[in-house]
């Protein structure tokens, strides 16, 4: 069981929709391709949905990390949407949850780019 | 009633491996009455072990294996995870909270294995090799007052 991801497009926003899980091997790689051909295309708005993403591991966590910065070092800005309670304490131990902007309404999500 | 005590076996360092070393480390956890969010602490920990083991001891080696080890005697849950590679010190790995560490790609494993268990300790193995023991406190210790 891995991650499965989808791109959609609301208010000149990519929605990336994910489920599954982002760990390491084909989770972590999915998340890592999918954002970086985005930004490749000059795609600076992006949500990720992880509202069915319902395991990340310290590899998954890095890959989130890394395309944050990735995102931001084009001017971009990726944004986190619809955390499940693991995910969202995974973020808070590790004291990423203030270094993601998280939203748990999309169309606030949007309204806020 | 039933349950074994104990379990260990012999892994591949490869990432299949680690699903089969969390999903049997889970199961023994259910098996010994932690609660689901325990469970999926226990098996978090363990997968960080064992990533550890394959990717940064073993380094994929097909000529080395990943011991995993689980006893679940008294009030201790113990897991240990034994590598064949060339060894680390627990007090040189990077703080992964630090300002200059948060935006990191990696460095958490450790982190969250002691954030998930009660206890942590990592010794090198001779002539070499990495050994880590973590221990969670089973649901019937805490009851009675254990930490």
């Amino acid at each position: 069981m891995s991650i499965k991801a989808t791109t959609r497009q609301a208010d000149g926003v990519t929605i990336i929709d994910l489920s599954g899980r982002i760990t390491l091997g084909e989770g972590s790689s999915t998340l890592r391709e999918t954002v970086r051909d985005l930004v490749s295309k000059g795609q600076k708005k992006i949500l990720l949905n992880l509202g069915d993403v319902t395991y990340i591991d310290s590899s998954g966590i890095g890959e989130l990390v890394s395309s944050f910065t990735s995102v931001n070092n084009q001017g971009g800005q990726l944004k986190l949407l619809h955390l499940q309670k693991k995910v969202h304490d995974l973020l808070q131990i590790t004291k990423l949850y203030t270094v993601f902007e998280v939203h748990t309404d999309e169309a606030a999500a949007l309204k806020s780019y | 009633m039933g349950e074994p005590k104990s379990v260990e076996v012999k892994l591949e360092s490869t990432l299949e491996s680690v699903e089969l070393a969390e999903e049997m480390v889970k199961h023994f956890a259910e098996q010994h009455g932690f609660e689901d969010d325990e469970v999926h602490q226990i098996g978090m920990a363990v997968r960080e072990s064992v990533v550890n083991a394959v990717v940064h001891g073993n380094a994929y080696s097909a000529q080395k294996k990943v011991l995993l080890a689980v006893e679940a005697g008294g009030d201790r849950f113990l897991v240990r995870v034994q590598d064949q590679g060339a060894g680390f010190e627990l007090k040189e790995i990077p703080d992964p909270l630090a300002e200059e560490n948060l935006l990191k790609r990696s460095g958490r494993g450790l982190f969250l294995i002691r954030a998930f268990m009660d206890e942590l300790s990592v010794r090198r193995l001779a002539p070499q090799g990495t050994e880590v023991v973590m221990v969670k406190n089973t649901p019937s210790n805490r009851h009675q007052g254990g930490s």
